[in-house]
């Protein structure tokens, strides 16, 4: 698809859905307290973004986001690429890892506050645990997708185990765990707002929770839209950097959707 | 002698529970700089037996030596070269014939001298910085043979280097590897299950029969390098070879006027 043609494609969405918001806000038949117009909302948002607000929030979440997803991604693919080396211990802790997966971490909250009070760490810990799974599973899982040639290889040079994790398993699992790492950054900015929600004074999350408590049911459109922008701003600099990854790792460009 | 194989087995073990026998007894001798194809069709124990040698694999009976030392493990004195390359995609030609280098303790120039030397030797000065993806399969070929040359092994052992070509390219590789051998006078083991390759390329062929893998029988190819194809010469081994491998029937005459 041509990008004249996917452009005009997003614009046409975006307009129909507006329009169509814009209709039934006009027909009256709703309060606006309810479905606050599409015209007051782009108004809260021009002002958000000129008083500055917007940013101040936009940096405390992204420094949070930021802070809990390395520190997810470094931990995943260091966990990872062990265990799915020594596939022994993967077998004893693999079972647990299935058990504490699918609990949302939100869950975890009540003792996110214990143990971390409140501020930004738990928000951090919140991004932390739900980039943290998605990483970790790609990467054990790519580690025994290496080439086995690669290992032979290893092994007639000489390699040392550590080498053969610095220059054979890490880079040939690399673009799985980049796979995993994309899965990552959805689920983590999904889950940064929610902990912004339940244990934050400020962040894009708590700008919601605020509009809501001043009963303001149009700034809190207004934080969502942002919210959808910067995850997809987010989006696509990681399938930028998917691309890269591809260039550089001499993977055929074989390119799905995108 | 060389490299000494002497009474080597090896039995696998089958999900099963029962063990095939996927070499039995095999015995040979290698001289140091000997070119020595393995041939047989699938099932004759010639990738096995290359794994053991190459020491990937152990014996379950039998002792290999080279230079008069048990193989246990690989060794970067002897690099094998595999059928799909075994380059690592990520990194480019040159980052590739680098590799064992790496691992040798030398300076990072001479590291980068070394290997532009043999990615010369094998013609691909203007592929050094393309990724193994972009080359034809036997660039990528030419890549892996610079990568193990580049670490001056005293054996290079081929599985099936030039299967994955076409018949065209396959010779051209067997000409050049035939030259690369006669000017670095390394020890080469080479399996294949191409009769013509194997004329072409050996002083010795070993051929191998399947169920279990066994040496059957040893040829030796008195042909000078720079061989013919179409010389009778060649063409009468290559008729020995397929005696061997009872491809033929024994007792047909034929007449020629």
């Amino acid at each position: 698809m041509s990008r004249i043609r996917k452009f005009t494609n997003t614009v046409v969405g975006i307009l129909i859905l507006v329009a169509v918001w814009e209709g039934v806000a006009l027909s009256g038949r709703y309060e606006q307290s309810l479905l606050p117009s599409p015209v007051k909302v782009f108004e809260d948002m021009k002002e958000l973004l000129l008083d500055g607000t917007l940013f101040t929030h936009i940096q405390v979440s992204l420094f949070r986001f930021l802070l809990g997803y390395v520190a997810a991604v470094v931990a995943g693919v260091v966990f990872g690429l062990t265990f799915g080396w020594f596939n022994r211990l993967w077998e004893i802790i693999d079972p647990v890892v299935q058990v504490l997966r699918p609990i949302s971490p939100i869950a975890w909250f009540p003792f996110i506050v214990l143990w971390f009070g409140i501020g930004d760490l738990p928000a951090i810990v919140i991004i932390f645990i739900a980039a943290f799974y998605p990483v970790l599973l790609s990467t054990v899982s790519s580690v025994g997708k290496v080439d086995q040639t690669y290992l032979k290889v290893a092994r007639n040079f000489g390699l040392k185990q550590f080498q053969v994790f610095t220059k054979i398993i890490f880079p040939a699992a690399f673009p799985y765990i980049a796979n995993g790492l994309h899965i990552a950054l959805g689920s983590a900015w999904i889950f940064l707002v929610a902990g912004e929600m339940v244990g934050a004074q400020s962040g894009l999350g708590y700008l919601i929770v605020d509009a809501r408590n001043n009963l303001r049911t149009d700034l809190v459109l207004a934080g969502i839209i942002f919210i959808g922008i910067l995850g997809l701003l987010l989006d696509k600099a990681i399938r930028v950097l998917e691309k890269w990854i591809g260039r550089n790792w001499g993977i055929v460009p074989n390119e799905r959707g995108a | 002698m060389y490299i000494e194989i002497d009474n080597v087995s090896k039995m696998y073990n089958q999900h099963s529970g029962n063990s095939v026998k996927a070499l039995d007894g095999a015995k040979l001798n290698i001289e140091k700089g000997e070119f020595i194809c393995l041939l047989g069709p699938s099932g004759c124990g010639k990738t096995t037996l290359l794994n053991l040698i190459a020491g990937f694999e152990k014996p379950s009976a039998g002792r290999i030596t080279i230079n008069g030392e048990e193989v246990k493990k690989p060794s970067i004195k002897n690099v094998t070269i595999f059928q799909n390359y075994g380059l690592l995609p990520w990194r480019t030609v040159q980052g590739n014939v680098e590799l064992g280098l790496e691992l040798l303790g030398l300076e990072r120039k001479r590291v980068k001298e070394i290997a532009m030397e043999y990615i010369e030797l094998v013609g691909l000065s203007d592929f050094r910085k393309h990724h193994p993806y972009q080359l034809s399969g036997g660039m990528q070929q030419r890549v892996a043979i610079a990568r193990a040359l580049a670490v001056d092994p005293d054996v290079i052992f081929m599985d099936e280097p030039f299967g994955a070509l076409d018949a065209m390219t396959r010779m051209k590789m067997q000409d050049e590897i035939s030259n690369i051998s006669e000017q670095k006078k390394k020890t080469i083991l080479f399996v294949t299950h191409d009769i013509d390759e194997s004329v072409f390329l050996a002083d010795r062929i070993v051929i191998m029969t399947p169920y279990p893998g066994r040496i059957k029988s040893i040829i030796n190819v008195p042909l000078a390098r720079k061989r013919d194809r179409t010389h009778a010469d060649f063409l009468a081994i290559r008729d020995k070879v397929f005696m061997e491998l009872e491809m033929k029937e024994k007792d047909k005459l034929e007449y020629y006027l």
